[in-house]
């Protein structure tokens, strides 16, 4: 963290003022200004942003491609609302707990990259992703009911079935809708700590070629199950707070190619950045959202549009619409500069 | 000083080090063969990359085959690759700490002594700069920065001046040499450019084919005849 300290420089600052302006605007003005059902949509950016923030973490930081990011987010959710339906735990414990727990499945997940890498890796996680699917719907997720299994006597969700609680203050959907924003925001403050600090050097030496990260001196072993230790605790956590945010999670809400969909935006909001992860949980939630209430159109044309823009960001912006826009502004700023300058003595001459 | 004895590498049905047997006493020693002599398979042995199939290494009196490879680097094992490998996304500063703080030496002093490896490769470049933003010469220039950053006392150097022109390969002599004063570690320096090796190496141990064909004073071993025939060519072309 030296380096950080000393070298701190004025893109540094200008980027953690930014932060903080977007944060304050998301959490004090955005709830004046938006209806609920937009609200909603926010909470969800925010939790699918964790989950984009995950995936940044594993493939853009130490270059390892797991498609079960989804099933991860599936497994903090019921990890949660069956702890939240068989405890009187704290939320904030609740959080903590289905976040550890999806903590120890992510690293046991990560395991094979330890041998695998690449396509191989990327399809066993897709494996993954999709066993976990065929697991929940077997056993009917959730299923209503109390205790932990939460199997009800009818065997059947029903209308009587209990939401899932949400912490004491912040029951309403505005209200929570900022919980959710805060314990995001507080993971990416986590993340950018890790990256900005020995593990994310670790990390990109690892991605950069493993020979040399070991000839550095890196425990590969270590920090790769690092990676998956905290991108897994991160949607963990996100887990929960998607199934407080809708109440009474389903099985089907969670589908296996949710998780090449996350991948997909991912790579276009950028995964080098941790904008880049902001961008995908908007491209995610915000889209579909827009396509189907507010323009009526079937939000299943996303794919194509999200297959264009992935083919756009690998071929011209590899570090995606987080890299690509300010450089894309900073261009535009100057070539209006530029118009302007020019324009500005033509007059005088005129006159 | 690094005693190799009876070395064997095998991969299927090749034997890249075959028996080898060597000291490097101190300072810079060179290393040298054509290609496919077993140099960088030497190197790798010594990173814990290859398992040797027999024979030991001992430096300083440890026994390094023994060690963990991650944990070479912290006991000061240090190298650099053929294709240069500091990380591109990461700045000049960032590229050099990441060793310190993998190398057991002390926080307190990472800011000065990273800020010191880069001074004494001399790097123009701002330690805020991306490595990726670097040319080619100012980044082999950021590797040997991280080789020599946090007490080492091996410094494998495989082969530093490919492609760079006559000019900065001179300049990357004379950090070669000063590494041994200044480290106080021992140096090996694989290349090609036989000007480099004979400027910067008290010593050189030649490999051909995986055996170890001569070894002793620089300006000797290049003038041995076997050496001539099996790498220089004709004494001409010397």
């Amino acid at each position: 963290m030296s380096s950080v300290g000393e070298l701190l420089d004025r893109g540094t600052v200008v980027r953690a003022a930014v932060a903080v302006t977007l944060l304050a605007i998301a959490i004090f003005v955005l709830p004046h200004i938006a209806g609920s059902d937009w609200i909603t949509t926010f909470t969800s950016v925010a939790i699918y942003s964790v989950v984009a923030l995950g995936f940044g973490i594993l493939y853009g930081r130490a270059g390892m491609i797991s498609l079960g990011q989804v099933a991860l987010l599936t497994i903090g959710c019921w990890i949660g609302t069956r702890l939240a339906y068989a405890t009187a735990l704290p939320f904030p414990l609740l959080l903590l707990a289905a976040g550890g727990i999806t903590c120890a499945i992510g690293v046991l997940v990560g395991l094979p990259a330890l041998r695998l890498s690449g396509i191989y890796f990327a399809l066993i996680t897709l494996m993954f992703a999709g066993a976990t699917t065929v697991v929940l719907q077997v056993t009917d997720f959730p299923n209503g009911g109390g205790g932990f299994k939460g199997r009800s006597v009818t065997g059947a969700l029903t209308t009587s079935t209990p939401p899932v609680r949400r912490p004491s203050w912040a029951e309403g959907d505005v209200a929570y809708y900022r919980y959710t924003v805060i314990v995001c925001a507080l993971l990416f403050l986590i993340a950018l700590v890790h990256v900005a600090s020995k593990p994310g050097r670790a990390w990109a030496s690892i991605r950069e070629s493993e020979p040399a990260a070991l000839a550095a001196g890196v425990n590969i072993t270590l920090y790769k199950l690092w990676a998956f230790a905290l991108a897994s605790f991160s949607t963990g956590v996100a887990g929960f707070l998607l199934a407080a945010q809708v109440g009474v999670p389903r099985a089907i809400t969670f589908q296996t190619q949710d998780s090449l969909t996350l991948a997909a935006t991912a790579l276009i909001g950028g995964i080098f950045s941790l904008w880049g992860a902001i961008v995908a949980g908007a491209f995610n939630q915000l889209l579909p959202f827009l396509f189907q209430a507010q323009w009526g159109v079937n939000p299943n044309f996303l794919l194509i549009i999200f297959g264009a823009g992935l083919l756009q960001v690998l071929l011209t912006a590899p570090g995606g619409l987080a890299d690509q826009f300010p450089k894309d502004m900073l261009n535009l700023g100057r070539l209006v500069v530029r118009t302007v300058r020019k324009l500005v003595p033509a007059k005088g001459t005129a006159s | 000083m690094i005693r190799v004895e009876g070395l064997t590498v095998r991969f299927a049905g090749v034997t890249p080090i075959d028996d080898m047997t060597v000291e490097f006493a101190g300072g810079t020693c060179g290393l040298i063969g054509p290609n496919g002599a077993g140099k960088t398979t030497f190197f790798n042995v010594l990173s814990g990359f290859v398992r040797p199939a027999a024979g030991a290494i001992t430096a300083f009196g440890e026994n390094v085959l023994r060690m963990a490879d991650y944990k070479r680097a912290r006991w000061g094992l240090r190298r650099t690759f053929q294709t240069e490998m500091a990380i591109e996304k990461l700045s000049v500063f960032d590229n050099v700490a990441m060793i310190h703080e993998h190398s057991g030496a002390k926080r307190v002093s990472r800011r000065s002594d990273v800020l010191a490896a880069i001074d004494f490769v001399g790097l123009q470049a701002s330690p805020k700069a991306k490595v990726g933003g670097l040319g080619a010469h100012e980044r082999r220039l950021v590797e040997i920065a991280r080789a020599v950053v946090g007490q080492p006392r091996v410094v494998l150097l495989d082969e530093p001046g490919a492609g760079l022109p006559d000019e900065q390969t001179e300049e990357l002599g004379v950090v070669i040499q000063r590494i041994p004063e200044q480290f106080d570690a021992l140096v090996i320096l694989v290349d090609h450019d036989m000007s480099l090796v004979s400027t910067c190496c008290q010593t050189t141990a030649v490999l051909d084919f995986g055996k170890l064909i001569a070894s002793g004073p620089t300006r000797e071993v290049l003038r041995d005849e076997h050496v001539m025939r099996a790498y220089l060519g004709t004494e001409t072309d010397v």
